[in-house]
C-alpha cells in the first residue's frame, strides 16, 4: 500500500512526446468523493501493476454533463460535452477507460454525435481484457470462497448491455457469485441515476436504495460488489441503514481485484 | 329476393370496415401531429425486431404465466381470422363452407379452430380471474381506475361471446350435417372435436329451428367481430395492430443514449464560437415558429412517442418494475403513456371540432395530466423500457418533459439547480474546485 501511485497526466505525456495506450477518465465522483477516490486509487494500482501506459486529464477534466442531461438541461450538457471534446481531441485521445458507468455511457453514446469519437470501455471490461491478454493475473486471495453478489449499474447493464465482464472478474477471484432475484436486465436501480443523486427523493414509502439493499441482503452475501461510484454510495448507505456494516462490505470490482493482489 | 341476405351482409361489411377505416385515418392523423424523427435506418434489424417481438412475442414470455396465456389468445386470434375469410366469402356469395373442397385439410383447419377457441376461453377465464379475483397488483393500481379497468374486462367478455358463438355455430351446423339424407345445403364438412359435445343441445328441436339458430349464430358472430374491430379504436386493444409498427419503429440505439437536441447544438456552437459577435442580433426567421425546448404538450413529442401512446396495452409491466413506483412514489410509466394518449385524443377531438385546426384549450399534457412530481421521481434506469413487451419508451417522454421544465421554465427542484450551477462553475456537480481534481493522487 505504501508504494506511491504513478499517475501521469495527458499534458505530461504530450510534453514527453508520448501517447498513452489509454486515457483514464476519472470522473467527478472518482476525483472528489472520498469513497470513490478509493476506487480510483485501486484501479490505478492495478494499472501500475500491469504496466499499462495510461494518463489522466487531471485538472483539464470536467464533468461529462451526464447529470445535467438526465435532469433535462441539454444546454449545460452540450457545453460540457463540447469543452471536453475539444480537450480530448486536442490530445488525440483514442481509447478511454472509466470506472463510472455514467461517464462511460455519455462518452460512449452521446459524445460521438457532437464530434467526440473514441473507443470507450468500462473499467471492468478493461480489466477483463488485461486478464484475457495475460497482462494481469489474479488469484482468489482473501476472497476465495466468499459469497459475493453483484449489483448491476443501470447505465452499465441495461443501458449498454455489459453484464458479463464484472461477473467474470468476480469468478476469477474464486469467489461464490450469488445472484439477486432482480439482476442483469431485470436489475433494480440503486436510486441515484437520472440526477437523483443530487436531490431528495419524491415522497414515497421507502427509499430506493433500501429496497435494493434488501434484494442484496436476501442473498446473504459477505460482499456486495458494485461497478459504479454512485451505486457504491447508495448500497453503502443501505447497509448502514440496516446496521449490517460489520457483516457486509460494499466494494467496487477494482477494489476487489486490488485487494486480492495486496496492491 | 334471394339476394337480400347477401346485400344486407355487404352493407354490414361496408359499415363495419368503413367506420374502421375512418378511425384508422384519424389515428394516423393524430400520430402525425408529432414531430419528425428518423426511424427508417437499419431496416433489416427493424424487420427482425418486429418478427421477434411482435410476431414472435419474445418479450411476453419473460413473465411465463401471462406470456403463455397471451400466446394462446394471440394464436387463437390469428388463426380464427382465417375462418373470417370463409365467413366473408360465404356471406357475400351465399355459399356455405366454401373451403370445404379442401377435404381432410379442411377438417384439420376447423378442428384446430375449435381447439383454439376452447383454449382461448380457458385463457380468457384465467385473465379474468387475475384481474377480478386475485387482483394482481399491476391490475388493481389506481392508474386503471374507471374506464381502463372496464375496457380490460369488456375485451375479455367480447372474446367469450365470440368464441362461444363460433362453437355454437359449428355445433348447430354439425347437427344439420348429421341429418340422414342431408338437410338443405348443410354438406358434411369439417371436424368438430369441441362442438360435437354441444351438438346434443339441439336434439329434439325441429330442423327449421336449428337452421334458424345457425343463421342467428352466424350473423351474431360476424357482427360481433365487426363491432369488436371497431371497438379497438376506443380501447387498449389497439395494440393487436399497432404492436407491429411500434416494434418496427422502436429505438435501436443503446438504451442509455439520449438524443442530442440539434436545436441546442446550434445555439451552443454559436455561444462557444470565439469569432461570433456577442451583441449581434440573432437572425430571425419569421416563417419559423420559435423553437421550444423539450415537451409540455403532445404536439411537442415526436410521432414515435405518440405511436407508443396508442400502442400501450396498459399491462403495467413497466410500472411494476419501476424503482420509483415500487417504493411508493407517484411516478407510473404506464400512466405517462395513458396520459399521453388521453391528451392526444383530446387534441384530436379539438381538431375535429374546429375544422382541422387545433384551437388552444388552455390545457397541456404537463400539469393537467402529468405533474412535475411524477417526472422528477424518474431515475432514468430504463427498467420500464426493458420491460415493455412492445418496445415503448416512457422514459423518452419523461426526459423531454424534464427538458421543458428545466430549459423553458427553469423549474427544476432547488438541489438540481445547485448541482447544475456547480457543473457550470466548477466542472463538477459538487462544489469543488476544478484545480483540485487530481488531489487524490497524493492523499
Amino acid at each position: 500500500m505504501s508504494e506511491s501511485l504513478i499517475v501521469p497526466t495527458m499534458a505530461e505525456m504530450l510534453a514527453q512526446g508520448k501517447q498513452p495506450e489509454v486515457l483514464f477518465w476519472v470522473g467527478c465522483a472518482g476525483s472528489f468523493d472520498d469513497r470513490a477516490k478509493k476506487i480510483t486509487k485501486a484501479f490505478v494500482r492495478i494499472l501500475n501493476r500491469a504496466n499499462v501506459s495510461f494518463a489522466v486529464l487531471g485538472t483539464e477534466e470536467s464533468c461529462t454533463g451526464d447529470p445535467a442531461k438526465r435532469a433535462g438541461n441539454e444546454f449545460l450538457f452540450q457545453m460540457q460535452a463540447m469543452m471536453n471534446i475539444e480537450v480530448l481531441n486536442a490530445y488525440e485521445a483514442k481509447k478511454i477507460v472509466t470506472a463510472c458507468p455514467h461517464c462511460f455511457n455519455t462518452l460512449k453514446n452521446e459524445y460521438p454525435e457532437l464530434g467526440g469519437k473514441y473507443e470507450v470501455v468500462h473499467h471492468t471490461e478493461f480489466l477483463k481484457s488485461l486478464l484475457d491478454d495475460g497482462r494481469l493475473t489474479i488469484e482468489g486471495g482473501q476472497f476465495k470462497g466468499k459469497r459475493i453478489t453483484f449489483h448491476d449499474p443501470c447505465y452499465l447493464g441495461r443501458a449498454n448491455n455489459v453484464y458479463e465482464a464484472p461477473r467474470d472478474l468476480i469468478l476469477k477471484l474464486d469467489a461464490e457469485l450469488v445472484e439477486m432475484k432482480r439482476s442483469k436486465a431485470n436489475g433494480l436501480c440503486c436510486g441515484a441515476g437520472g440526477a437523483q443523486m443530487f436531490k431528495d427523493a419524491e415522497p414515497g414509502n421507502k427509499e430506493i436504495n433500501i429496497e435494493r439493499t434488501e434484494d442484496a441482503l436476501e442473498t446473504k452475501p459477505e460482499i456486495i460488489a458494485a461497478g459504479c461510484p454512485f451505486c457504491n454510495t447508495m448500497m453503502t448507505d443501505g447497509i448502514k441503514n440496516k446496521e449490517k456494516e460489520a457483516d457486509v462490505k460494499v466494494m467496487d470490482i477494482a477494489e476487489l481485484i486490488a485487494n486480492a493482489q495486496d496492491l | 329476393m334471394d339476394y337480400l341476405d347477401n346485400i344486407l351482409f355487404a352493407i354490414l361489411l361496408g359499415i363495419g370496415f368503413g367506420y374502421f377505416y375512418s378511425n384508422v385515418k384519424k389515428i394516423i392523423r393524430n400520430i402525425n401531429l408529432g414531430g419528425t424523427i428518423d426511424r427508417k435506418d437499419n431496416a433489416k434489424q427493424r424487420w427482425k425486431n418486429m418478427a421477434m417481438i411482435a410476431l414472435g412475442q419474445s418479450k411476453m414470455v419473460k413473465r411465463p404465466i401471462a406470456g403463455s396465456l397471451h400466446i394462446v389468445v394471440y394464436l387463437g386470434f390469428i388463426i380464427i381470422n382465417i375462418e373470417l375469410l370463409e365467413i366473408i366469402i360465404d356471406g357475400l356469395f351465399g355459399t356455405h363452407r366454401i373451403f370445404a373442397f379442401l377435404g381432410s385439410a379442411y377438417d384439420v383447419l376447423i378442428a384446430s379452430f375449435e381447439i383454439l377457441a376452447l383454449l382461448v376461453l380457458v385463457a380468457v377465464f384465467a385473465f379474468w380471474i387475475r384481474r377480478n379475483i386475485i387482483k394482481l397488483k399491476r391490475f388493481s393500481s389506481t392508474d386503471l381506475n374507471g374506464s381502463p379497468k372496464k375496457d380490460a374486462n369488456y375485451i375479455l367478455y367480447f372474446e367469450v361471446v365470440l368464441m362461444t358463438l363460433f362453437l355454437l355455430m359449428n355445433a348447430s351446423d354439425l347437427h344439420l350435417q348429421n341429418i340422414p339424407g342431408g338437410f338443405s345445403h348443410f354438406i358434411k364438412a369439417g371436424s368438430f372435436p369441441i362442438s360435437q359435445f354441444i351438438e346434443p343441445l339441439f336434439n329434439g328441436m325441429s330442423n327449421e329451428l336449428v337452421m334458424l339458430l345457425t343463421e342467428i349464430f352466424w350473423w351474431l358472430h360476424i357482427t360481433g367481430i365487426l363491432i369488436f374491430m371497431n371497438y379497438l379504436y376506443f380501447s387498449k386493444h389497439l395494440h393487436i395492430i399497432l404492436a407491429f409498427p411500434n416494434t418496427f419503429f422502436a429505438n435501436l440505439n443503446p438504451q442509455g443514449q439520449f438524443d442530442n437536441l440539434e436545436s441546442v447544438t446550434k445555439e451552443v456552437k454559436m455561444m462557444m464560437d470565439p469569432n461570433a459577435d456577442p451583441f449581434a442580433a440573432v437572425p430571425v426567421n419569421e416563417t419559423e415558429a420559435p423553437i421550444k425546448f423539450g415537451a409540455s404538450d403532445v404536439l411537442d413529442l415526436n410521432w414515435v412517442q405518440l405511436l407508443n401512446a396508442y400502442t400501450c396495452t396498459e399491462c403495467g409491466r413497466c410500472t411494476s418494475s419501476c424503482p420509483a413506483n415500487i417504493t411508493g412514489k407517484k411516478l407510473s410509466p404506464r400512466k405517462i403513456m395513458m396520459d399521453t394518449r388521453d391528451r392526444l385524443e383530446e387534441v384530436g377531438r379539438n381538431i375535429d371540432a374546429n375544422k382541422g385546426i387545433f384551437v388552444p384549450d388552455n390545457k397541456s399534457l404537463l400539469n393537467d395530466y402529468i405533474t412535475p412530481e411524477e417526472l422528477w421521481a424518474c431515475t432514468s434506469c430504463n427498467a420500464c423500457v426493458e420491460e415493455c413487451p412492445v418496445s415503448i419508451s416512457p422514459l423518452s417522454i419523461i426526459i423531454d418533459m424534464r427538458r421543458y421544465l428545466v430549459m423553458e421554465q427553469s423549474a427544476a427542484p432547488m438541489p438540481i439547480n445547485a448541482m447544475m450551477s456547480n457543473i457550470e462553475n466548477n466542472g463538477a456537480p459538487w462544489q469543488y474546485n476544478q484545480q483540485d481534481r487530481l488531489n487524490w493522487k497524493n492523499e
